[in-house]
C-alpha cells in the first residue's frame, strides 16, 4: 500500500490527508513537531484571551484520527533524504514514503534586530509562542508593558490580546498607517483609529533600532529607530510578516526560493515530493496572487487539490476568485476580489465610510470597462457566493452597487446601508461626470 | 518543542478577571437584597413585610443592572468573551460547583420540602420566605403566597435583571436585543402577571380556573390536561372553553405554521419561560454544554425518550379523565384512543415515506421502535389483553412523570447544574416540546443557518458558545448549512463568529441541507468535479 507522509499538521496538511483519505485506502501519516492533534492556528489569540480552552480550537476529536485510519506522528524531521525516500528525525529515527507533502507553514520573520532573541521576545504564530506569551505576559502586573513590532493581520491580533488583560500596549507600524500596504487609505485611516480608541498606543512610521536587556537577560525596553525614544517593557512581541518554515530542507536538493518551489500542480523538482500551504512558492504568480500565500483559504485549497493528483486525478491548482477576511478589534473585514491599496492604472474606487466610523465599503472597478473587479468590506458581513457570481459574470459596477443588498450577510433585525452607499455612489458618479 | 507550559489551557488565573471596586459595590447591593431574602428563610420577622420584601427585590434588580452597566457600558461594543474560560464562575471552577450545589439545594427544597421555606400547610398561614411574599401575592391575585408564586417572583427578577445585562452586552446585535426583550415580555406578562390576574378572577364563584401560562404548550405544560385542569377550565364559563381551545390550537395550528416559518427558535429563544431564564441568567455558562458526538448520540435517544413518556402519560391521564363520565362527553375512550393511533400512524407513515432518507440510522430505528411500542400497547387495549392502559394506572404514570420529569429533570438538573452542564442541558435532553418542535424544525421547516462560502476559519468559537452543543464548526468549515433539531436559534454562533460565516435565515426548502467536499474559492471545475460526485 502506497505511504502518503504529510510533514505538518496545520490546515494544508490535515485537509490533502482528509480528502487523500476520501478518495483512497493509502497508508497516511501526519507528522507534526507543534502538537499532538491538528487545531487552528488562527483561534489561537482567543485561548489567551479566555474565550476558549486549547482543546476547543482542535476542529476534531482525538479518536477522529484512528476511526479515518490516519497515523499521527509527533518528531521534528531535521532532513529529507529524496534518494532512499525517506525522512529523518532529531532523534535519528527515520520514516521511509512513497509521497511525501511539505506542509510545513511559516515561521515569524525576524531581521536581524539587536536584542531579537532575548526572553520575553517573541513572535505569535506557534503554540509554543502562546505558551511564552502566558509565561511572560500572564497579567499586567507581571508585564507592565508590551510592545509590538510590525503593524499587520497577527500584530493587531496580539495587541488585542495583551489588551484583553488590560495589558498596555506600543504598536509600532513601520508604514504611515495601519496595514496600508493592503487595505486603501480610507479604510487603514479608519482602523488607525479604531486602535487608538481601544486605548492601544499605535505609533505609525517606526521602525525598532534595538531590544535592550535586564541583568538577567530579560527584555527591558526598547529603543525607536527614528526618535532613539526608550520604552520600557516586559514583552516584545515581533510580528513584521512570517516567511516559509523550510531551514530543514536545505541539503535536500529540493528547489528552493524563499519557500519550496512548485509548479501549478504543487510538484517540487524532485518526484514524489509535492509542497502545499504557506511554505509553497509558485514558479510563477497566479493570476494578482502572490507566489507565497500565507492564508488559511489557500493552505486549505491547496490540499484539496492535491489530494486529487496524489489519488490519480492530476490537476493544477487553480484557485477561484480571491478572497479573504479577519478581524480588527472589534471590527470585521472580508473582501472578495481586488481592491489594491493603491489602485492600478486601470482601477477606480468608489469608498464610502459610515459616520460611526466603524463601518465601510470600498467598491474597485475598472475605469474604462466599468468591470466590478473587488469589494473590501468593513462592518458589514457580505455573502461570498454571490460576489463570486458576480466576479465571474463580470458584472458592472453598477449592477454591483445597485444589487449590494442581495449580498448583505448581517444578522437578522440589523440596520442596513445599501441604500446610503447607493446614493453616495451615484452622488460621485455625478461629481465625477 | 515542549508542551510543558500549559498556562491557559490549565489553571492560569490571569488578574484580568478581577472585578473593579464599582462592580464590587453593584455586587454588595445584589447581595444585600438577597441577604434580606436569607433572612426571612430564617424566619426574621420583618415589621412590614411589603416594604421589606420591595427593599430586597429592589437591592437585587439595582446590583445587577449597576453591575451589568459598568461590566459593558465602560467598554466599546462588541463581543465580549474575554476571560470567561479563567473565571472560577463559568469555567465549573469552585464557585461554579459552589452555585451549582446552592442552586440544586435550593430546587429539591422547593419541589419537595417547601414548608422548610415558610409555606403554610393545613391551612396555616406562611412564614418565612414565603411569608415576606404574602403582601405581593395578595396584590395580585388576592390570595396569601405560595412556594410557586416565590418561585415565579424570583424568576421573573432573574429574566428581567440578566435581560437587561444581556442586552447591554450585546448592544451591537439587535437580533440579540429584540429576542431578550421577547422572553423579558412574554415572562413578566404571560408567565407571571395573567395567571395572577386569572387567579383573582378565581375569587368571583362563575370562575375556577387553573394555574394557566398561556404561552406554555403542551406537553411543556403537562398538566394541562390533568382532570383537575380541564375541569377547572370547563367550569369557568366561555374564558375557560376558550383557554381550552387555545390551548389544542397552539399545539396543532399555532405552533406548527410558526416552526414552519421560522424554526423552533419563535418559541424555544423568543417566548418560552425555561428557554428565557438559559439565555439570559444562564447565558454565562452557554460554553459549558458537551460538543461531543457522544453527548449528542445521548440528547436524541434521551430527548425522545421523555417525549415518548409523555405522549403514553397524556393519553393516559385523558383516557381515565374520560371514563369518569361517560355521559359527559361526545368523545368516548374508544374514539378518542382510535384517533390517537390514526394520528400517529399517519405522523409515522408520512415521515418514513417521504423523510426517509434525511433520517440518520438511529432516528429510523428510534422511530420505528416507538412505533412498535405504542402499536403494541394499544393493540393489547383493544383486543382486550389489559384492562388498565399501558398497564398501570394513569395516575401512577401522571405522578412518575411530574416527579422525574416535571421536578427533577426540569427543574432540579435542568437549573441547578447550569454552572455544570451548561444553561441548556433540560432544553437539549429532556424537552418534550423541543423533541417536537426540533423533529418538525428538522423536517418541515424554512429554517437554517447559513454558512457564508469558504471564509470559515474553524476557529471553533461557534461551537464553543452554542449551548446545544452543536458542533456549529463542523458544519460551518464544509460550507454546510446547519439544520438540526436542537438549534434554538439564539444566534450566538453568527455573533461570536469572527469572519462574518453564520446566518440565521428563512429560506425555501430546496437545497436546505448542501453538504460541499470542496469549498467555494477553489477551482470551479474542481468544485464541480468533487461536489458531483
Amino acid at each position: 500500500m502506497e505511504h502518503i507522509v504529510i510533514i505538518g499538521n496545520g490546515i494544508s496538511g490535515v485537509t490533502a490527508a482528509r480528502h487523500i483519505r476520501k478518495l483512497s485506502d493509502k497508508k497516511i501519516t501526519i507528522v507534526s513537531a507543534e502538537t499532538d492533534y491538528f487545531f487552528s492556528r488562527t483561534a489561537l489569540m482567543y485561548v489567551y484571551m479566555g474565550h476558549m480552552k486549547f482543546e476547543h480550537t482542535q476542529p476534531y476529536e482525538n479518536w477522529f484520527w484512528k476511526k479515518n485510519n490516519i497515523d499521527l506522528k509527533k518528531g521534528f524531521v531535521t532532513r529529507i533524504k529524496s534518494e532512499t525516500k525517506e525522512v529523518l528525525f532529531d532523534n535519528n529515527e527515520s520514516l521511509s514514503y512513497d509521497k511525501l507533502i511539505i506542509a510545513t507553514g511559516s515561521k515569524p520573520n525576524k531581521f536581524g534586530w539587536p536584542g531579537q532573541d532575548l526572553d520575553g521576545v517573541m513572535g505569535m504564530y506557534h503554540k509554543q509562542d502562546l505558551e511564552k506569551l502566558e509565561k511572560y505576559a500572564p497579567n499586567n502586573t507581571e508585564c507592565k508593558r508590551a510592545v509590538i513590532v510590525g503593524g499587520g493581520l497577527i500584530g493587531i491580533e496580539l495587541a488585542e490580546m495583551l489588551h484583553s488583560r488590560n495589558i498596555p500596549v506600543t504598536f509600532l507600524v513601520r508604514e504611515d498607517s495601519f496595514w496600508n500596504g493592503v487595505l486603501p487609505a480610507g479604510e487603514s485611516s479608519m482602523i488607525n483609529r479604531h486602535i487608538r480608541n481601544h486605548h492601544i498606543d499605535l505609533r505609525l512610521g517606526v521602525n525598532l533600532k534595538e531590544i535592550l536587556a535586564d541583568d538577567t537577560g530579560k527584555v527591558k525596553s526598547i529603543v525607536i529607530q527614528e526618535t532613539g525614544e526608550v520604552i520600557d517593557c516586559d514583552v516584545v512581541g515581533l510580528t513584521a510578516g512570517v516567511s516559509p518554515n523550510i531551514n530543514f530542507l536545505k541539503d535536500s536538493g529540493i528547489d528552493l526560493g524563499r519557500g519550496v518551489k512548485v509548479n501549478r500542480f504543487l510538484e517540487t523538482n524532485i518526484p514524489d515530493i509535492f509542497a502545499i500551504g504557506d511554505c509553497a512558492e509558485q514558479h510563477e504568480a497566479i493570476g494578482n496572487r502572490r507566489p507565497i500565500e500565507a492564508v488559511w483559504y489557500t493552505g486549505r485549497m491547496m490540499g484539496e487539490t492535491l489530494a486529487q493528483t496524489i489519488c490519480g486525478n492530476r490537476i493544477e491548482y487553480k484557485p477561484g476568485h480571491w478572497f479573504n477576511s479577519a478581524k480588527f478589534l472589534d471590527i470585521e473585514y472580508q473582501t472578495y476580489g481586488w481592491v489594491f491599496a493603491r489602485p492600478k492604472e486601470y482601477e477606480k474606487q468608489f469608498h464610502w465610510i459610515h459616520n460611526d466610523d466603524t463601518k465601510c465599503v470600498t467598491v474597485s472597478y475598472h475605469k474604462e470597462t466599468n468591470e466590478f473587479l473587488g469589494i473590501n468590506t468593513f462592518g458589514i458581513r457580505m455573502r461570498h457566493e454571490v460576489f463570486d457570481q458576480w466576479l465571474s459574470e463580470k458584472k458592472d459596477v453598477d449592477y454591483v452597487i445597485k444589487h449590494l443588498i442581495k449580498a448583505n450577510f448581517d444578522p437578522e433585525f440589523y440596520t442596513k446601508y445599501e441604500a446610503d452607499i447607493l446614493r453616495a455612489y451615484q452622488k460621485s458618479q455625478l461629481q465625477n461626470a | 518543542m515542549s508542551n510543558k507550559l500549559n498556562h491557559s489551557m490549565s489553571l492560569a488565573n490571569p488578574d484580568v478577571t478581577g472585578i473593579s471596586t464599582k462592580q464590587k459595590l453593584a455586587l454588595a447591593i445584589g447581595f444585600s437584597g438577597l441577604l434580606l431574602l436569607i433572612l426571612s428563610l430564617l424566619n426574621t420577622n420583618f415589621p412590614n413585610k411589603g416594604i421589606f420584601l420591595t427593599i430586597a427585590l429592589v437591592l437585587i434588580l439595582t446590583g445587577t443592572v449597576l453591575y451589568a452597566n459598568h461590566a459593558y457600558l465602560t467598554k466599546l461594543e462588541g463581543i465580549k468573551n474575554d476571560g470567561v474560560w479563567f473565571k472560577s464562575i463559568s469555567s465549573r471552577g469552585v464557585l461554579g460547583w459552589i452555585t451549582g450545589v446552592l442552586l440544586t439545594v435550593f430546587y429539591i427544597i422547593l419541589y419537595f420540602k417547601a414548608e422548610l421555606l415558610g409555606m403554610g400547610t393545613n391551612g396555616a398561614s406562611n412564614t418565612g420566605l414565603v411569608g415576606l411574599f404574602d403582601p405581593l401575592s395578595i396584590l395580585l391575585s388576592g390570595r396569601p403566597a405560595s412556594q410557586w408564586f416565590v418561585y415565579g417572583t424570583l424568576y421573573t427578577i432573574a429574566i428581567l435583571g440578566f435581560g437587561y445585562k444581556f442586552i447591554l452586552k450585546y448592544r451591537h446585535n439587535r437580533y440579540q436585543q429584540i429576542r431578550t426583550v421577547s422572553v423579558m415580555f412574554f415572562q413578566l406578562g404571560f408567565a407571571f402577571l395573567i395567571p395572577e390576574f386569572m387567579a383573582r378572577l378565581n375569587t368571583s364563584p362563575e370562575y375556577n380556573l387553573p394555574y394557566y401560562d398561556l404561552k406554555s404548550m403542551w406537553p411543556l405544560n403537562y398538566y394541562l390536561f390533568d382532570g383537575y385542569s380541564i375541569n377547572g377550565l370547563l367550569s369557568s364559563g366561555n374564558l375557560g372553553l376558550g383557554l381550552l381551545i387555545f390551548g389544542i390550537v397552539t399545539i396543532f395550528i399555532i405552533s406548527p405554521i410558526l416552526t414552519y416559518k421560522f424554526g423552533k427558535r419563535w418559541y424555544c429563544s423568543w417566548v418560552c419561560g425555561c428557554g428565557g431564564l438559559a439565555e439570559t441568567a444562564g447565558d454565562s455558562f452557554r460554553q459549558l454544554s458537551s460538543k461531543k458526538v457522544s453527548a449528542w448520540k445521548l440528547e436524541r435517544w434521551l430527548i425522545h425518550t421523555v417525549l415518548v413518556f409523555s405522549v403514553i402519560m397524556t393519553i393516559a391521564v385523558i383516557y381515565s379523565y374520560l371514563g369518569s363520565d361517560p355521559t359527559k362527553y361526545w368523545l368516548t375512550r374508544s374514539t378518542f384512543l382510535i384517533s390517537i393511533s390514526v394520528f400517529l400512524t399517519v405522523i409515522f407513515g408520512l415521515v418514513m415515506l417521504f423523510k426517509r432518507k434525511e433520517l440518520g440510522k438511529d432516528a429510523k430505528y428510534g422511530a420505528i421502535g416507538y412505533f412498535v411500542i405504542l402499536a403494541l400497547i394499544l393493540g393489547m387495549h383493544f383486543t382486550g389483553t389489559t384492562t388498565e392502559i399501558f398497564f398501570v394506572k394513569s395516575g401512577s404514570l401522571r405522578s412518575a412523570y411530574g416527579l422525574y420529569i416535571g421536578s427533577i429533570f426540569s427543574g432540579v438538573i435542568g437549573t441547578g447544574f447550569y454552572p455544570i452542564l451548561g444553561n441548556r442541558a433540560w432544553c437539549r435532553f429532556g424537552c418534550p416540546m423541543a423533541a417536537i418542535l426540533g423533529f418538525q424544525q428538522r423536517l418541515f421547516s424554512k429554517f437554517r443557518i447559513t454558512t457564508n462560502g469558504g471564509q470559515c476559519i474553524s476557529c471553533g468559537n461557534c461551537s464553543t458558545y452554542c449551548e446545544m452543543g452543536i458542533d456549529v464548526r463542523a458544519y460551518a468549515q464544509k460550507g454546510e448549512n446547519i439544520v438540526r433539531s436542537s438549534c434554538v436559534g439564539c444566534g450566538i454562533c453568527s455573533a461570536v463568529c469572527p469572519r462574518g460565516v453564520l446566518k440565521l435565515e428563512n429560506d425555501g426548502l430546496d437545497g436546505r441541507i448542501n453538504a460541499n467536499e470542496i469549498l467555494l474559492g477553489n477551482d470551479v471545475d474542481l468544485m464541480d468535479y468533487v461536489n458531483k460526485n
